[in-house]
């Protein structure tokens, strides 16, 4: 590692249409985050519970895009992010969440709220304040332009921490010695 | 005397009727392939081993070597279009790595390693294939057919039962079983076939036994699709 840097990089963290694992992997970098928290601080992220991203010099994104809220939130990103990170399978090609593309989304909505066994009456939920969901699940670089891609289900600690490692110390990241895997 | 051509810089000795892929493997040098078998005629469709031989793009699988020729492969171009193609495969088809029984024994995720794919890049498909279960031995998941026709070749040529083919054009393109019903069960198909154990990637899976080698072990987990392609040559 390079000396910190006179200013601490500006980070911001979202999850979209994923399920916290890259999260939960980004926490995995374990006794590194010590020296990750000497490099950079936290703008819009779980870790903050900061909920408008502001001007920030990395954003890291896990999960696809699978409503109008997640198409938003990776727009703002996009605007306040220097350098935008694709962190994840789902951010990556649309993961999980994607599986759902080959089936209509109104099938999909049906199924869940009015006819999985136990549910009575059930009925799809139209509360303005609910994001609408897209009718397919989508990664995120075909909506907004993504600078670097980390795959993985989830990207290992390891993987996260070569990776950022590299981007702070102004190497283009990459991830060898077995630190690549998609699964 | 024998006659060889230049790889990479490389002499690589061949014998009349040798193909540019043939002879690199037989002198220990890797050129990738998905849908080449040294025991099938060549196919020439997943274009995973192009190289520049006299200037000129070909697939080294059905290019036959001459004398003196001087082939680029392992070079940023070469591995570059490569990466392109791997690109193109993914997109094409619905491959998804962390639900996928195949993981880590996939030939297609393995050269996505190989070339530091990071990213599908292009727009995804997401076509409708719908798995087929019929069978008591084998799932046919056809969302990750890459049309290597591996399965088509090895059914009809060494099982002698033609139970796979390929049929429509292009995007339409698509895996088919030779049964009135469509349905693998309605086939002599048996998992003992070597149709039944040739695919590359996750369509032809034996039921039962997915798991049995745990995600981490796997061949290419610790180890990369060229030292493991470059071990089988030899041997």
């Amino acid at each position: 590692m390079s000396p910190a840097p006179a200013r601490k990089l500006r980070v911001a963290t979202t999850s979209l249409a994923g399920c916290f694992g890259c999260h939960m992997s980004f926490l995995d970098i374990d006794e590194h985050l010590f020296e990750l928290v000497e490099l950079i601080e936290f703008d819009r992220s779980p870790l903050t519970d900061i909920k408008e991203v502001g001007p920030c010099d990395i954003g890291l994104i896990e999960g696809g895009v699978c409503n109008a809220e997640n198409v938003h939130v990776l727009r703002e990103f996009r605007r306040n992010c220097k350098t935008l990170i694709a962190l994840g399978a789902c951010a990556v090609n649309g993961g999980l969440p994607a599986q759902r593309n080959h089936l209509p989304l109104s099938e999909c909505l049906r199924e869940v709220y009015q006819f999985r066994p136990g549910i009575a009456n059930g009925q799809i939920p139209n509360d303005p304040e609910l994001p609408l969901p897209l009718d397919k699940v989508r990664p995120i670089h075909e909506v907004v332009r993504i600078d670097y891609f980390l795959p993985g289900c989830p990207p290992s600690g390891p993987a996260i921490w070569k990776f950022l490692t590299d981007l702070i110390a102004g190497r283009t990241p990459r991830l060898t010695g077995g630190l690549l895997h998609y699964d | 005397m024998t006659k060889q051509f230049l790889l990479d810089g490389q002499p690589v000795p061949f014998e009349d009727g040798q193909t540019i892929l043939e002879a690199a493997r037989i002198a220990g040098h890797y050129i990738p392939s998905l849908c080449w078998h040294k025991d099938f005629a060549p196919h020439g469709s997943c274009k995973l081993c192009i190289v520049k031989a006299a200037g000129r793009h070909v697939s080294a699988c059905a290019t036959p070597a001459k004398e003196g020729w001087e082939v680029e492969s392992n070079s940023p171009e070469m591995n570059g279009e490569r990466r392109g193609l791997l690109q193109m495969l993914f997109v094409e088809g619905n491959h998804f790595c962390p639900s996928c029984e195949k993981s880590g024994n996939c030939e297609l995720q393995a050269l996505g390693y190989e070339y530091e794919m990071l990213t599908s890049r292009f727009r995804h498909f997401y076509p409708d294939r719908p798995v087929d279960a019929s069978h008591p031995d084998v799932l046919l998941d056809f969302n990750r057919c890459i049309f290597c026709e591996l399965c088509v070749r090895a059914s009809r040529d060494v099982d002698g039962k033609s139970v796979f083919a390929l049929t429509g054009r292009g995007i339409d393109k698509h895996l088919v079983v030779n049964a009135e019903s469509g349905r693998l069960a309605d086939t002599d198909f048996a998992k003992d076939d070597l149709a039944a154990n040739i695919c590359p990637v996750g369509v032809i899976l034996h039921k039962r036994e997915g798991f049995a080698v745990p995600i981490g072990e796997r061949t290419y987990d610790n180890a990369t699709i060229r030292s493991k392609k470059l071990k089988e040559s030899s041997s």
